[in-house]
């Protein structure tokens, strides 16, 4: 049987005094795609980075592929959320993407041809072929969002790990996003989505972690994406929890 | 003139270290500038600056109690480089332990540790030989007095920062860009923040010889802010900062040669502020020039494209919309709050482009096929992009990208064929055209 690409066990997060994450217990299955859905401030970011060791949990341990971070990295791919850089930094699109390969071409050396040529490729890759030359900060938002996505592409990782890819971007990079997505969930590669539209989890993803400070529920969207269980998660806010899962189930989605 | 001449020709010997130890250093600070630029500590680099004051005067006073050489360069600029390392080490303890922000924290430390210097200073011109002792020259700086001793020191420290620059530079860009993702990615973040950081100070510590501790923050921000109009790639930036500092320092030398009783470190700063402005101005990426020129591009499009849109929308009105049909001029006008003679001007400018014909009495205007088969275009995106915001109000504002010049470049195919039904219907109300892509020959 293969390791979890993620397995997440009893971790808790503490901005200042204030929990923010309260010991959660996560296990994503491999060659999937899931989303992590709940509301404004329950942790979905905090979760992602913390797994990462970005920033410091307060307790708990966090397995990748069976082992700790440091020595599963390569294996693993993080997107973070386009706003957390300045667009303004005086590269390209292609630079950005060379990136993923920084570890691949190791400490002092040069980004040689080769590189360059695996950075178009995965530009390519997110139907920005075009564009490998264009200044950052010239790309419209879902074009930036793109080529955050091609960098972790570069890197050929066995888990992604994408915070917010779909957030406020537009129809055509919505479309090439899932199909990346479609495509890595191919070749039986892992992809984790912070998610923040409820409309779409049924359309995009297969599983589905509610969390809200703590993991509310997490399974097949089929079984999970429940009314109870949302409005677990979501709590009071029920007017608009009722409108997406009304929409929900107009497009057959899996509640009815 | 003679004194222009005997520095053009390098005739003094002084002349040659203190040229040389300046612009090495001037180069330098421009190089890892570039990276504290784009890290956004450039005032930090100022905060350092003003920290050395104490660690100058300490070591100087420590040196006289231990009867060792009180001008020794290598022990006051080790006090300095200390006092630097404090000085940063207090910032990021102020921000760590408390609510403090950044500015705040900044501020405190570069005022506290100025006074402190200030205070010690005194004490130390008290000291029998002390006020001959050149220590306020840290402060200010004494470019002229630059001897080959301080030149080679100058040298070799200019060397460890370009070497450590190039080794370093991918690592370093990924630092300043992105520090998330090189954390997740398995860099030693927080060595390469300090390795950045020794570097500056390194830095630093040569430049308060050379143009003084209150000025050396100058050096290291303002030739890689100068860059930046000039290029949207690191290197390349990072070269022309290298440059412009290289350049100012020499200038700056220059300058106090003739003028001896003008101060070499300011004239530096000087000279890097005016070729700051020049760059301002003439920058090649983002001068001033360059970008005026792209919006009145920019403007000039768009005015193109309303008056070839209210042209097409006068045949429209008057009938069916086709090629040859000549519309005047009066109704054009109506359409647009343009000045009679704003009007003429863009007709005259389309008409050169290929895109009308004017009759010989200018009243009225025709587009030509080529005219045609853009304004065409032009009203059908409009259309297309108007029914969508009208229709898909609730998704409109994270999706509408209006940059994009044609709608199908951003919205899906599904999407634009609901908006083309939609715009059918309508089109059996009023004359709108469809798809010249679909309907021309």
């Amino acid at each position: 049987m293969t390791e979890a690409p993620l397995q997440i066990r009893s971790l808790s997060v503490a901005y200042q005094r204030k929990l923010v994450l309260w010991d959660v217990d996560a296990v994503v299955q491999p060659g999937r795609t899931t989303a992590i859905v709940g509301p404004n401030g329950a942790g979905k970011s905090t979760l992602i980075r913390a797994a990462l060791g970005l920033i410091p949990s307060a307790a708990g341990e966090v397995l990748f592929f069976g082992r700790p971070y440091a020595e599963s990295r390569p294996r693993v791919a993080y997107v973070p959320q386009r706003e957390s850089v300045d667009w303004d930094f005086p590269v390209n699109a292609r630079d950005v993407v060379a990136m993923g390969l920084y570890r691949r071409i190791g400490w002092c050396l040069p980004v040689r041809s080769r590189h360059r040529k695996l950075a178009e490729d995965a530009l390519a890759d997110v139907g920005l072929a075009d564009f490998a030359r264009r200044q950052i900060s010239q790309l419209s938002g879902g074009q930036q969002q793109r080529v955050f996505l091609a960098r972790a592409l570069a890197q050929r990782a066995d888990l992604y790990l994408m915070d917010e890819p779909f957030s406020s971007v537009d129809a055509a990079t919505e479309q090439a996003i899932l199909e990346v997505l479609r495509r890595l969930k191919g070749e039986g590669r892992t992809v984790v989505c912070v998610h923040h539209d409820l409309d779409t989890v049924g359309d995009y993803f297969d599983d589905v972690i509610l969390l809200n400070m703590r993991v509310v529920a997490a399974g097949s969207v089929a079984e999970t994406f429940t009314k109870e269980n949302l409005r677990k998660t979501y709590g009071a806010r029920l007017s608009l929890l009722d409108e997406a899962v009304a929409d929900l189930s107009r497009r057959g989605g899996p509640m009815r | 003139m003679d004194a222009l001449w005997r520095f053009l020709l390098l005739q003094d010997h002084n002349t040659r270290v203190v040229l040389a130890g300046a612009c090495l250093f001037g180069a330098a600070a421009g190089l890892v500038g570039t990276f504290l630029l784009l890290r956004k500590r450039s005032l930090l680099g100022d905060t350092l600056g003003h920290a050395t004051l104490p660690g100058v005067a300490l070591a100087f006073l420590l040196a006289h109690a231990a009867g060792l050489s009180t001008r020794s360069l290598p022990i006051l600029l080790g006090g300095a480089a200390l006092a630097g390392v404090a000085g940063v080490g207090a910032v990021l303890l102020i921000r760590r332990i408390s609510h403090i922000k950044d500015d705040a924290a900044l501020a405190i430390v570069l005022s506290v540790f100025f006074g402190a210097g200030v205070t010690i200073l005194t004490a130390v011109q008290q000291l029998p030989g002390g006020a001959s002792a050149g220590l306020d020259h840290f402060i200010y700086g004494k470019t002229a007095s630059m001897t080959s001793a301080d030149a080679t020191f100058i040298f070799w420290a200019s060397l460890i920062v370009f070497a450590g620059c190039t080794a370093l530079f991918k690592e370093f860009a990924l630092l300043c860009f992105d520090e998330s993702f090189a954390k997740a990615g398995g860099w030693p973040v927080r060595s390469l923040d300090i390795l950045l950081m020794a570097l500056v100070i390194l830095i630093t510590v040569v430049g308060i010889q050379a143009v003084g501790l209150l000025l050396v923050v100058a050096l290291l921000v303002i030739p890689s802010a100068a860059a930046r109009f000039w290029s949207d790639r690191l290197g390349v930036m990072a070269g022309v900062a290298a440059a412009v500092g290289l350049a100012s320092s020499a200038a700056g030398v220059a300058v106090s040669a003739i003028l001896p009783r003008l101060p070499a470190g300011a004239l530096i700063v000087l000279s890097s502020a005016a070729l700051f402005a020049v760059s301002f101005v003439f920058g090649t990426r983002r001068g001033l020039i360059v970008r005026s020129q792209d919006e009145h591009r920019a403007v000039k499009r768009l005015r193109r494209e309303h008056l070839l849109r209210a042209i097409y929308e006068c045949a429209e009105a008057s009938g069916n919309a086709a090629a040859e049909k000549p519309v005047p001029v009066a109704s054009v006008h109506e359409k647009r709050p343009w000045s009679a003679r704003e009007l003429a001007r863009e007709i005259e400018s389309a008409a050169e482009a290929g895109l009308l014909t004017t009759t010989p009495d200018d009243a009225q205007v025709r587009l030509t096929t080529r005219g045609f088969a853009e304004a065409r275009r032009l009203v059908r995106n409009h259309r297309l992009w108007e029914l969508y915001l009208l229709h898909h109000a609730e998704v409109a504002p994270g999706r509408v990208d209006r940059d994009a010049d044609l709608i199908e470049h951003v919205l899906d195919p599904r999407l634009v064929a609901e908006l083309e039904d939609l715009l059918d219907a309508e089109r059996r109300r009023a004359f709108v055209p469809g798809d010249p892509e679909k309907l021309s020959p």
